[in-house]
Parts: C-alpha cells; structure tokens; sequence
C-alpha cells in the first residue's frame, strides 16, 4: 500500500447497476480522499442516486465493489455500512416524522448503544444514566446545527430548510467518516441555499469529514466541491475541478446546456 | 427532585392498587371477580399486542396462537400427574409430561414458562416473515394462529384433542392478574422509552431511514415480536387458569380481533390507550352479551341475535380506521409529568384560561 | 395404490387447484397494485357462492343466468368493498390499510353469520358437474373434468383482458408505477376499481365451483380456502398472474397428495400448506415466477 493510498476513503471500482433491462449506472469508479468535498452532477436519470443507493448498500450493485477505509463493503446490509462510518441523507426527505426533533438524533445513537435490553426492561439506573448522557449528547449536536430550540417539536411540522437541515444532524449523529448528501438544497430558496453552502464547508472542518454530494444548484455546487464528478446516462462523462468542468464542452452539451434552459 | 416526587407517586399508586385489590379480593361477588380478572388479563395481552402492531407498525394476527401456546404449556405444567391420566384417556400423555407437575407454589414459573414457549413460537414465526419487507407478517401470523388450531385438535398425545384438558386448578386470582398486569405495563413502558423503543418506532415512520441510521431492522422487529410473543403466552396462561380448562376453541381468530379493536380504539402504540380499552372492553362484553341473549321486557321482545356483538365490533374497526385512527388516546402517554402539571393548572386558573386561548 | 386411484386423486387434486388459482389470482392482482392483502377475498368468494345458492335454490334461475349474475353481483360487491373501505385509506400507512381489510373479512363473516345462520346449507349442484364420467374404464367425477376446463376457460379471458385489452394495459402500468401511470392521464382509480371487479368476479365463479365440489356453503367457507390461496400467491410469487395459477396447482396437488399417501395424517391436511408457506418465504420470498422487488430509495 503505498502513501497515497492511504488517503483514499472511499474506492468504488466499476460499479454497474442493472435494473432488468435498464443499466442505471455503468461501469462507474471514483476515489474519495481524507476530507475532500468532492460533488456528483447529471441530469435528471442520470444514476446518481443510484450510486449512492450501491455505496450505502441499499442496493447490491450487478458488478463492481465497493471498498470504504480499506475494507470491502460491497453488498453489506446498509445498517451494517452505517456502523462502519457512512451516513448520508435522501433526496426525498426521509424523517421519523412522529417522532421530536431530538428523538430522530437520538434514533442515530441507537447503533452504538452500549447498555443492555435487559437493562433497558428493567429500567435500571445504569439504563436511564446512559440515556440521559445521549440526550445531552444530542442536544450539543442541536444546538451546533441550530437546532436546539426546536428539540421537542415533531419533526414532521418543522419547515422543509430545517427538515433538511435535520436530516444532516441525524447522519452526523451516526458518527460517520464520510457523509453522502442527496440534493441537500432541493427545495431551499437563495437565501436557504447560500446558509447551506456555509454550514456544508462548516461541518465538514467541526466533524473531520469526507464529504461527498450530488446537487443541481450550480451555484451551490461550484462554491462547495472541490473536485466534480459529471454522470449521464449511468456513465462518467467528464471529472476535474468546478472550474474546469464549467469549461468542458460535453458537460456543458449534456447538463449545463439543459440547466441554463430550465434558468 | 423531580424523579424522587415520580418515585414516590409511583409507589404509592402501587400501595393504592394493593388496597384495591385486597378490598376486592373479599368483596367481590364472582361474577365481578371474574370481570375484574379477565380485565387485567386483557391487558396484559393488549398491551404486548400493541407493542408489535402499534410501536413498531408491523401487523400480526397471531395474539390468539401465543395465547394458546401459553395457556397449554401451563395447563401441562400445572395439572397435577394423578389427574393427568385420568383427562387423557384417548390418548395417553406423552413423557416428561406425564410424569412431573409443578406444585401451585410454583404458579410464577410456570407462567415464565409459559411465556417462554409462546417467545419461542414467536422467534420460529418471525425469523422467516421479519426479514423480508412487506405485510408476510401478517399472513403468516394468521395462518399460525389456524395451525395451532389444527394441531390442538390433532396432537392428542399433548393436547387432548377437541375435548381439551379439565379440571385444572384455579390458580389465577386478582393477585396474579393485576400483578402480572402491572409488570407488564412496567416492563413494556420502559423499552418503549428506551432507546430500543425509539428505534422502534423510527421503524414505523420509516423502514428505509432507519435502516440508514444503523438499526438493525430484523432485529428489531424481532425483539417486538417476541416480548409481544412472551405476554401474550403469560396471558393465555393466565386466562386458562382463570377458567380452570383450555380446548382449541379457547382460543380462535376471534380473540386476535377483541385484540386488534381494543389496541385501534385505544389509539395504535399508546399503552395508556391500550390498557384502559382493555378494561372498557372487557366490562362492554359483558353489557353487549345481553344484546345476544333473548330478552322479554313484556311490552317489548328482543330475539336475541348470536353473532350480532362480533359485527357491531367489526363496523366499529372499519369507522375506526375510516374516520377516527388516532383512537381515543392517539400517541398520548400518561405520565406523572402531565398528572402534575393538570394539578398545578388547577390552583391557578386564569393561567389555564391563557393557555387554552 | 392402484393407478386408477392415483390417476383419480391428481385430477382431484388439479381440481382444487384449479380453485385455488381462481382465488389467488384476486389476491394477487390486488397485492401487485396496492400492495394490500385483502383479507376481505376469501370471504368474496363466500357471497358468491351464496348468490348463486339463492338464484338457483330460491328464485329457481336456469344455471346459465345464475352464473352470469352471480359473477356480475359479486363483481359489484368487491367494487363497493374497495370504494367504501379501501380507497380512503389508499395514502395512509399500510397498516391502516390492512387492518380495514381484517375488519371488512370479520364484518362480512359476522353479518352472514347473524343474517343467513351458521348452519351449513345444501348447494344445488349443477347436472353437468354431478355426472360421473367412465372413460377407459376410469370413473371420474364430474367436478373433477369440469372444474379445471372451466377454470382454463375464465384464466384465458382473463389473460386476454391483461395482454389484450387497453384496461388490461392500463392495469399493467399501474402495478408497474402508479404515479407515473396517473401523471399519463389514465384515471389510476377506474382500474383500481376494475382490478377488484375482475379479482371478485373471479373468486365468484371459484365459490361455484367450489361449492358444487363441496355441496356444502356456510359463512365461514371462504376462510381457510382464502388463505391457501393466499399462500399460493406467495408460492407464485405475489403480483404474478401466472405464478398464482401455478401456486393454485401446486398447494391443491401437494394437499390432497399427502392426504392421499399418508391418510392418518388427513388432520394435518391444513398445516401442511402452512409449512410450504413458511418453507418459501424461508428459501424463496419471490416465489417461483416473481421479480426481487427493490425498493426505490
Ligand atoms: N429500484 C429501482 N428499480 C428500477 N429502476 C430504478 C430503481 N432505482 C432507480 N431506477 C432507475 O435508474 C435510473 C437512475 O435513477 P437515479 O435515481 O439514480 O437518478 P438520479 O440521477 O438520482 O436522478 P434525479 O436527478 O432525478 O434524482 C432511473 O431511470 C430510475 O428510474
Ligand atoms: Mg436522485
């Protein structure tokens, strides 16, 4: 293993995902180092969720593998992925909506749990102590993602910004290396996105953090990544730095073409 | 402070329900001690029945075939040897249990026993079904319920077949039946405030995030369905000997239905909700049994329709779910937070009146 | 065994199956669509047997005409079923969706149970199906000829309606992506109500034929054959039109086989089909004819 190897968090090695006759991704490889914000863009269909899907194991990829801090992840159940350092977010927010702000935090604790069913049945002081350690826990994570003040209301009733913003909160709650965010500025005004912009670079350095994301908001993407990744139709047709993906004529041709109509 | 204060309420409303009971353990008639039994019993059901179908949001069919491992497990238990070979007379017992019984001091572990089996069923049923993402459980939980049926009836050498097992001794007294109904709400009320419970029910609202955050989603179901398995087998248990026999008619599909009704009245995943419907349904049983009976008021006669109570519950269910899902109580939870706080609102009005507006 | 007995005991069992197929196609149409189990079927196929019994043995209706109503009024019942109990709840969680359907199944086996009595009643058996057929010698009973032609007939119709008819695409795309189907313009609801009125028509004609194989109806009839069909859905793999006619064969065959082979155990005949249930959800949740299912995230 050579030096720069051990930089690479992240290794997915042509991944292809066939569903039926549809091959959403294609042959797909990407290397994530330590700490790099690296971005994911493509049209609609493009397969970017899909990648997302493969690498958190929700879906068990047709080819490939997938190798996350030096181990093969591949086809590991997506709880089991979450336990070994990646958390992500959904494109279509996935809340416990019933449930309060501070509880959803507290569900990502559950997987490091360290007291017993036992003591949990019985209600035993040693229970109830590391319960409360945990709620003070998510409450210092609220107040770092500003949130605190709204610990008890029922995430379901909070606004979409915060619904998103909450959705961060839970992933960092797992205690992830890498964060994998699906659209996090879907939905988010100007004013919204450019907070997230801040809060994205900002809980990168505060966590220590890989940070890898796919977004449609050019703006939102250009500022934040410092390298991009360009898919369509499954397949990687262009990666560089934000500046030099602007400049590249196929991009531009597949996506920022179509993007400037929709503007 | 706080929790000194809830402690000690805690324990005086436990010394309240001992002076209930032992008031009523010598005042009662019968009939009224027998109400009052199957009350408690029903909520000991109710309550772990709740836990699979409304904390955790996964629909099971099949309370009445835990029951019913349950009740038989006890009634193997307790039935004394000598009286065992005089009650299986088509069929002889089979060994070891033809051999041995536990002696009525020993009525608790016969009932963890009970309990036990019944959660061995429930592991055997949910391992296939609880992997797999969809409503298995639902089809597999009812089928077991059928199955258990099929074999009480078939497995002479256990069960006694159709005629059931007699003469068992009534060991189920108002003690064993609040007590028992009061351990469970404690046990059950306190994973559902665990961790575990709220990862229980992030697997409700949603399947895929939960997933996502880390929990073992098997496993968690797992661990729903066989606590719910285990005082559901207690319950069975105690009814049977409440009643002092157990036939496979004792417990069929029906008795999963008073269950789903009092866990959707009481609002799916509320305790409170499901302990208090329990009481309420078992005293409106009782009323409604007389709509089934043939009644003559002189000026008026009433035929008396068997079946009649079954379809009045079932229109409830489909209103229920049409009209009012959140059950009488919703989510809601009593605590003695919130019986503190009402006190407290009380000596000070107008405070109330703001708040209301 | 001798082979005539053999010989008459598959037929026998192809019979069943065929039945069996009949209702499960109910189930599975609906599960492919709404991802609902509708407790409710079985007892579908009850009515239908029910109307049938007071066309011909009250109102004295020739066969033909009693058929073809029953199948039409039982059609209108599933339609009702769906529109009053099931569309509401379309969006909520499933679970509220499956304890309605627990509660329509209970509401229509009380009701039948307070209006019409639990006493078993006789079936008119239609002559077709109670003359016995000698062929090579062979004594074969009517029903057991007549039941699988009959059900072939109806599955071909119904095949046709799916692969041939613009409903029976419309049906196809829905099971495939409701919201992509709707935002084409198709009214998602009319075939919704359509794949009912099919599914109960379907168990309508099964109530029939079941009840002149077992000349017997009571309220409680459509239970355990619903939940065999229920079962066999899942051994065809649930969605499937065709894996359900082939777990309709496969659960009537294995059941009256094993009755047949190891006769003390005929009181275990219904527990035999829960071991096959649990038994494929163990090795093969997808059944023999269905696609993993993933879900889109
Ligand atoms: N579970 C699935 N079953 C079948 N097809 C799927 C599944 N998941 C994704 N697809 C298909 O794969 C293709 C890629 O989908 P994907 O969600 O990855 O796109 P995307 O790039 O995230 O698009 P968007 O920008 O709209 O989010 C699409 O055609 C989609 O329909
Ligand atoms: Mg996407």
């Amino acid at each position: 293993m050579s030096a720069a190897d051990k930089q690479i968090i992240l290794d997915v090695q042509n991944v292809t995902m066939a569903f039926g006759g549809l091959v959403a991704v294609k042959d797909f490889s990407l290397q994530i180092r330590q700490n790099q914000l690296m971005g994911l863009i493509g049209p609609n269909g493009a397969g970017k969720t899909t990648v997302f899907n493969i690498i958190t194991g929700q879906y068990r990829p047709t080819k490939g593998s997938v190798i996350f801090a030096g181990r093969d992840i591949t086809g590991m159940n997506p709880s089991a992925v979450t336990k070994a350092g990646i958390a992500r977010t959904f494109q279509n927010i996935r809340l416990f909506t019933s449930m309060t702000v501070l509880e959803n935090v507290l569900v990502a604790y559950h997987c490091r749990l360290k007291s017993s069913v036992w003591s949990a049945f019985l209600g035993l002081p040693s229970y109830w102590k590391e319960d409360s350690l945990l709620r003070a826990k998510g409450m210092e994570l609220l107040e770092q993602v500003d949130l605190a003040h709204l610990a008890n209301e029922k995430a379901g009733a909070l606004p979409y910004g915060q619904q998103r913003r909450l959705e961060i909160a839970r992933a960092l709650a797992t205690g992830p290396r890498l964060l994998l965010l699906d659209e996090p500025a879907a939905g988010m005004n100007p004013e919204e996105t450019a907070k997230l912009t801040s809060f994205i670079r900002e809980i990168r350095d505060r966590f220590n953090l890989t940070i890898f994301l796919i977004e449609h908001d050019m703006s939102l993407v250009m500022k934040v990544c410092e390298e991009i990744r360009v898919l369509d139709y499954g397949q990687t047709i262009a990666h560089g730095t934000p500046a030099e993906i602007q400049q590249n004529p196929r991009v531009i041709e597949a996506y920022l073409g179509e993007a400037e109509d929709y503007a | 402070m706080k929790q000194r204060t809830h402690l000690l309420l805690s324990i005086a409303s436990i010394v309240l329900l001992v002076a209930i009971i032992w008031w009523a353990d010598g005042n009662l008639n019968a009939y009224y001690t027998r109400i009052a039994n199957t009350a408690a019993i029903y909520i000991v059901a109710a309550v772990s029945y709740n836990l699979i179908n409304g904390t955790v949001g996964a629909l099971s069919l099949g309370p009445n075939g835990f029951m019913a491992l349950g009740g038989y497990t006890i009634a193997l238990l307790m039935l004394p040897v000598m009286q065992k070979q005089m009650v299986f007379f088509l069929e002889p017992l089979i060994w070891p249990f033809s051999e041995f019984s536990l002696p009525p001091s020993l009525y608790l572990v016969g009932l963890i026993i009970s309990g036990i089996v019944a959660a061995i069923g429930a592991f055997l049923i949910g391992w296939p079904c609880l992997r797999l993402k969809g409503d298995y459980l639902a089809i597999a939980t009812f089928g077991f319920g059928e199955i258990i049926f099929v074999l009480a009836n078939n497995m002479l050498f256990l069960t006694n077949g159709a005629l059931g097992i007699k003469g068992l001794p009534e060991l189920t007294n108002l003690w064993w039946s609040w007590g028992m109904a009061a351990a469970t709400i404690f046990l059950i009320k306190n994973i559902v405030n665990s961790s575990y419970g709220r990862a229980m029910r992030a697997v409700r609202d949603n399947e895929v995030a939960a997933e996502a955050m880390g929990i073992n989603v098997t496993r968690i179901k797992m661990l729903a369905f066989v606590t719910s398995g285990f005082f559901g087998g207690i319950s069975g248990a105690l009814m049977v000997m409440l009643i002092s026999t157990i036939s496979p008619t004792l417990f069929m599909f029906t008795m999963t239905f008073n269950l789903l009704i009092i866990v959707v009245l009481g609002g799916l995943g509320s305790i409170t909700g499901a302990a208090v419907t329990a009481v309420l349904f078992s005293v409106l049983q009782e009323v409604l049994r007389t709509v089934e009976s043939p009644l003559n008021l002189g000026f008026i006669q009433w035929p008396g329709i068997p079946g009649m109570r079954m379809v009045v519950f079932s229109i409830l269910l489909i209103l229920m779910m049409l009209f009012y899902r959140r059950g009488l109580f919703g989510s809601w939870e009593f605590s003695w937070e919130w019986l503190l706080s009402k006190l407290r609102r009380k000596e000070v009005p107008q405070c109330q009146q703001q708040t209301n507006k | 065994m001798s082979i005539e007995i053999f010989i008459q005991q598959l037929l026998n069992g192809i019979s069943l199956g065929s039945l069996y197929s009949l209702i499960a196609i109910g189930y599975t149409m609906v599960y492919g669509i709404l991802a609902l189990i509708n407790f409710a079927h079985g007892d579908i196929f009850m009515i239908g047997a029910y109307i049938a019994f007071f066309a011909v043995a009250i109102y004295a209706l020739p066969w033909w005409l009693a058929a073809i109503l029953t199948i039409i009024l039982t059609a209108c019942v599933g339609m009702l079923i769906e529109r009053v109990a099931y569309r509401p709840l379309r969006d909520e969680p499933r679970i509220s969706l499956l304890i309605t359907a627990v509660g329509v199944a209970f509401f229509i086996e009380n009701l039948a149970i307070v209006t019409l009595g639990a006493r078993p009643k006789g079936f008119p058996v239609p002559a077709m199906m109670a003359t016995n057929f000698d062929i090579y010698g062979f004594r074969i009973s009517g029903v057991s000829i007549w039941v699988p032609i009959l059900t072939i007939c109806l599955l071909a119709g119904l095949l046709y309606i799916i692969y041939r008819t613009k409903i029976g695409m419309a049906m196809r795309a829905v099971a495939k992506d409701i919201e992509a189907t709707r935002l084409m313009g198709v009214n998602v609801d009319r075939v919704i109500m359509y794949t009912f009125a099919i599914g109960s028509g379907l168990a309508a004609a099964g109530g029939m034929m079941w009840a002149s194989k077992y000349p017997q109806i009571q309220p409680l009839m459509g239970m355990y054959p619903g939940w065999k069909a229920f079962t066999a859905a899942v051994v065809g793999g649930i969605g499937n039109i065709t894996g359900a006619m082939i777990g309709g064969l496969i659960i009537g065959v294995v059941e009256i086989m094993t009755v047949a082979f190891f006769p003390t155990l005929s009181g275990f005949r219904d527990a035999f089909v829960f071991a096959i249930l649990i038994i494929f959800l163990l090795v093969k949740p997808t059944g023999l004819m269905g696609e993993p299912l993933k879900e889109k995230v």
